[in-house]
């Protein structure tokens, strides 16, 4: 590295470590083998984002990133720590935003806020300003003496994010921040989350379940059956697939499909009310399709592969069945709390 | 030292290394939410004085009609279950203070404590010292009420009641807190913590003099922890009363172990003990757990 680097390279000379090395970890519950040894790194600064259907391993290697769970075999450094032997070093130098909410209702935004940072020994002459600083970022300073109770969801994800951030972790994990908000507030929590990169000299690591929010992390990881079976960039992925998706609505779908196989050799199917099929190159294969089909077409669209079309050929599900079952989870907080 | 480097706009903070001192903090700031919390939910104080008063005018007065036709004694059967009382009422807000462990996993907020880079001793002592005092709080509510009782406003008596009950609310909590580490829904805690309570407080000397019973009763009574924790106070009431050494002898004839006069000092501390005994358990629990 020449003198006189970027600044980029500046801040990783001063975090020589990766944040996140997890070589071979397993955890196994009796019979059940939930995260079969994986291995992935997470750089410094990064967004990695964690994917994969419900009961893939997700939380499981959450919580053992978070030295919540014991691993079985394999081991695991967050922030440069152990996460079996230095269990207090990692604690002290992560930050948590679990899927299921972990504040005190009956305090006010600023009092919980103040418990995590006694709780986190943050030297009291940073306390007030720190505290200012992380309810300003997430837009909460005004309402600090209101009662959490009375926050929106929304209000109280972004508290979670702003308590998380208190002690100045080097490594935010973050549980599926947004499920369970509303179209709006999930934009408005990216936004935060976009901000703390900028602000904040941070690595984030998070689950989701929603495709389209995936596309903010630099990195996806895709775990399936307790392991990763896929582990790039956004981009890399949807090329890796390869593919386009074609549909077309036609006078007779059947004879579009049974045409398409006979004479394209192209596995079709109807998905919303329309003849859809994948191939490579989209755009120039509909020239061909309007001269070679012989059934009258009536409308057409290509489109790129999405983060779901990854998703769908990696592990076999859709993730609308994934999103299903955010719902019931969502159904379940609502009831709760009442 | 923890010192914050100005990076930007950003203040860095750097949280120091767990320390004595740090798990100090960390027991100053669930004792201090404990007490926010009780000062927040009025009903439950109020709720919590009123089975106590009731006891003490309603039963006390209406017993003590049956007294005066009986054995003739000088006593007001108020005074006599005076310090029972203050003891039931310490009870139960202990109790409550100790289920708040219970409803923080429920919610989630037991998560956020267990996770931070503190020991789980300085939690659980934190949860036990606040429980102890928040029932305390209310025990010196009842106390003001003495004068009803016909027990007198001594300062030495007043001081010598609320430190004994801050001893038996901490056993208590610590108890509670121990069976909270396991069980994890409100409504079986508060019905295990009913089945428990009701008979320790049938069984403790609260409501009736421990002598001449039966004697299969006698050694329940004996068995009792709460007995030790409700006799000392009605020797601090008693010994503040002016009365005929026979009528003291048999409103207050104390504990005794197959004739043995168990002395008062001995109950003291055999409550301190209980007390710090089930607060090393309950924080073997939490540390093994989760």
């Amino acid at each position: 590295m020449s003198m006189g680097d970027s600044a980029g390279d500046a801040r990783a000379s001063r975090r020589p470590d990766s944040a996140v090395v997890v070589a071979g970890l397993t955890k196994r519950f009796g019979d059940v083998e939930a995260v079969r040894g994986i291995d992935f790194t997470v750089a410094s600064g990064e967004v990695f984002g964690f994917l994969g259907p419900n009961g893939a391993g997700k939380s499981t290697t959450i919580n053992m990133l978070c030295t919540l769970m014991t691993p079985t075999s394999g081991s695991a450094r967050v922030a440069g720590h152990d996460v079996i032997r230095e269990r207090d070093e990692v604690r002290r130098n992560i930050g948590l935003v679990f899927q299921d909410p972990t504040l005190d209702g009956y305090l006010t935004g600023e009092q919980n806020l103040r418990f995590h940072a006694e709780l986190y020994g943050v030297p009291k002459t940073v306390v007030a300003g720190r505290m200012r600083q992380v309810l300003e970022m997430v837009g909460l300073w005004d309402r600090r003496g209101d009662r959490v109770l009375a926050y929106s969801g929304g209000m109280k994800r972004r508290l979670e994010i702003a308590r998380g951030l208190l002690h100045s972790p080097r490594v935010l994990f973050l549980d599926e921040p947004t499920v369970g908000l509303d179209p709006q507030t999930r934009k408005s929590i990216w936004d935060y989350i976009q901000q703390l990169r900028h602000n904040e000299d941070i690595t984030i690591f998070m689950t989701t379940h929603y495709m389209e929010e995936a596309e903010y992390c630099d990195r996806i990881a895709i775990i399936d059956s307790g392991r990763i079976v896929a582990l790039d960039t956004p981009q890399e992925l949807k090329a890796s697939v390869g593919k386009d998706r074609v549909q077309i609505e036609t006078a007779d779908d059947a004879a579009a499909i049974s045409a398409l196989k006979e004479t394209f050799d192209v596995e079709a199917a109807v998905h919303d009310g329309a003849v859809t099929f994948s191939v490579p190159s989209g755009e120039e294969f509909v020239p061909r399709l309007f001269a070679r089909l012989g059934v009258p077409i009536k409308s057409v669209s290509v489109s790129r592969p999405s983060l779901d079309d990854v998703f769908m050929s990696y592990t076999g599900t859709t993730i609308r069945d994934a999103e299903g079952s955010a719902n019931d989870w969502m159904r379940m907080a609502f009831r709760t709390r009442r | 030292m923890g010192t914050s480097a100005i990076t930007g706009d950003v203040v860095r903070v750097r949280v120091p290394e767990r320390s004595v001192r740090h798990d100090l903090r960390a027991v100053k700031i669930v004792l201090h939410r404990e007490l926010l919390r009780f000062w927040h939910d009025r009903m439950r104080m109020i709720a919590g004085l009123l089975q106590p008063v009731l006891w003490l005018l309603v039963m006390g007065t209406g017993l003590s009609s049956l007294m005066r036709s009986g054995s003739g004694g000088d006593v007001d059967l108020k005074t006599f279950i005076f310090p029972g009382v203050c003891a039931m009422s310490v009870m139960f807000t202990a109790m409550f203070a100790a289920g708040s462990i219970v409803w923080d996993r429920e919610f989630g907020f037991l998560r956020e404590m267990l996770v931070a880079p503190v020991s789980r001793g300085a939690i659980v002592i934190g949860k036990c010292v606040g429980g102890a005092f928040v029932a305390t709080c209310q025990g010196v509510v009842i106390v003001a009420l003495a004068g009803l009782a016909g027990v007198p406003y001594d300062p030495a008596l007043l001081l010598t009641l609320i430190g004994e009950m801050f001893l038996g609310a901490f056993a208590l909590t610590g108890f509670g807190v121990m069976m909270a580490a396991r069980i994890k829904s409100m409504q079986s805690f508060f019905a295990v913590m009913q089945m428990a309570m009701m008979p320790m407080m049938f069984l403790s000397g609260a409501l009736y003099p421990l002598s001449g019973l039966p004697s299969w009763l006698s050694v329940l009574t004996r068995l009792n922890p709460l007995t030790y924790a409700v006799d000392p106070m009605r020797h601090a009431v008693f010994s503040h009363l002016d009365l005929s050494p026979a009528l003291a002898k048999a409103f207050n004839p104390g504990v005794t172990w197959n004739g043995w006069q168990v002395p008062v000092q001995l109950e003291v501390l055999m409550v301190v003990a209980m007390g710090l005994g089930l607060l090393g358990v309950a924080i073997l629990e939490f540390r093994g757990g989760e």
